[in-house]
């Protein structure tokens, strides 16, 4: 099932009427256990507003005493809102009941996935479309207006910024990434000039930075396997992949996965007919 | 409704960009204040998933958010489908901020917005002559 139609839950941290306050420390405990699970926590109160509920299930978690609330809908009926007691919990088993409510309500587990993307800054971008000419893996398409556009986040390849380097304005960050501008950082001239910004589009077009990058660590692995030195081999194959990530910015887990060179050549062709559809959809109608 | 704005927290879950004790002494002090807020293990995940709750959040008042670079959080929103209230939003940078100057930030009522100006959705991007006339 695709990222977007996956459900998921929202929990409400209550310390109001009917409910007995935790202390900081352990307001704190409780937090980051959910958050390094995955799960966003609401801790409401009347002196500031927090968002309003959506059609996400929602648990309510409280020092309730003898009182739990049963299990409820909200106003439209829609939503169910379920309650568990903190009473006597400590805070690293409520999880455990958390992951409980999770799987009945039939949210998803967040988190398994290392949410690793490109992010357009439209502020910035042409749409020249050589993202989406670049990428093999079907990340980028077009919307309903022909703009450029993230369509398929988790078939990026984890770590691998390559496609920021290929877009001619820094348009594209991705936020994880260590440094800046990819990180989001403030985009200066310099940046824009900087060799290792750019890259030479007409070698990337057709997907051949990716046969070249291909052939070499083919190569490579050859060269490598007539060694007798086992380890030696490896680590010299380390090295070079080292060295071809650190030049290119591709991981080497990406460089071993790449498909083979006529997979590589069709995917390209694919994606470079999708650029040119769209740019062709952009052109003014005389 | 009130103009107290809200406030977000993002715990920046999947990655170590956000240094580990400054995250972690910013939740614990929003924690020991006693404010209401929200708090999300990663907006990135969020914005992949074009989670509802991001339109919720940009939906009331205007709303301070701890979690990283400005330009990266506007546009992580818009991709969700849920664009920021450019004049309403003040992102405090936990990558670049000391955990004492955020949170001093997230609970101080006033509210500096400084998400990069300029477009605010993707729709509003030029085609592409546009841009190079
Ligand atoms: S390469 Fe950059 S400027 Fe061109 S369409 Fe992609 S994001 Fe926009
Ligand atoms: S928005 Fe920034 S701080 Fe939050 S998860 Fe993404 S990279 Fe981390």
């Amino acid at each position: 099932m695709a990222l977007a139609d996956q459900s998921t839950l929202r929990i409400v941290l209550y310390e109001g009427a009917g409910a007995t306050a935790l202390a900081g420390e352990e307001r704190f405990s409780v937090l980051s256990t959910l958050l390094g699970q995955g799960y966003a926590v609401t801790r409401a109160g009347s002196e500031r507003a927090v968002a309003p509920a959506d059609k996400s299930s929602v648990l309510v978690l409280g020092r309730f005493g003898a009182e739990k609330p049963e299990t409820t809908t909200d106003s439209s009926g829609q939503v169910s809102v379920r309650f568990e007691n903190l009473e006597d919990t400590a805070p690293e088993h409520v999880i455990a009941k958390v992951d409980g409510v999770r799987t009945t309500a039939g949210a998803v587990k967040q988190g398994d996935w290392k949410p690793w993307f490109p992010v357009i800054d439209y502020d910035r971008c042409t749409n020249c479309m050589q993202c989406l000419s670049f990428c093999l893996f079907g990340v980028y398409g077009v919307d309903g207006g022909q703009r450029i556009q993230v369509q398929n986040n988790d078939n990026c390849k984890t770590n691998c910024p390559a496609c920021s380097r290929v877009c001619p304005e820094a348009a594209i960050m991705f936020p994880k990434y260590k440094a800046g501008p990819i990180n989001g950082d403030v985009v200066s001239d310099k940046d824009l000039n900087r060799e290792k910004m750019k890259i030479d589009i007409s070698a990337l077009l057709g997907g051949d930075v990716y046969h070249m990058l291909r052939e070499r660590s083919e190569k490579a692995q050859s060269r490598f396997s007539k060694e007798r030195d086992a380890e030696k081999a490896l680590s010299e194959r380390q090295k070079c992949l080292v060295k071809l990530a650190q030049s290119g910015d591709i991981p080497a887990e990406v460089l071993m996965s790449l498909p083979s060179p006529d997979e590589i050549a069709r995917r390209a062709e694919e994606a470079k007919a999708k650029a040119n559809a769209a740019l062709a959809a952009q052109a003014p109608k005389t | 409704m009130s103009q107290t704005p809200q406030i977000l927290y993002c715990h920046c879950n999947y990655a170590q960009v956000v240094p580990k004790e400054v995250k972690e002494a910013v939740l614990r002090k929003l924690c020991e204040s006693g404010v209401p807020f929200e708090a999300v293990a990663d907006l990135c995940e969020m914005s992949a998933r074009r989670d509802p709750a991001l339109q919720r959040l940009t939906q009331g008042n205007a709303i301070k958010i701890a979690a990283c670079y400005p330009r990266a959080v506007k546009w992580l929103f818009a991709a969700a489908n849920a664009p920021l209230p450019l004049d309403r939003t003040e992102v405090v940078n936990m990558r670049a901020e000391t955990a004492d100057n955020v949170v001093a930030s997230l609970l101080s009522m006033e509210l500096k917005p400084n998400v990069p100006t300029g477009k605010v959705t993707a729709s509003d991007a030029p085609a592409a002559e546009t841009a190079q006339a």
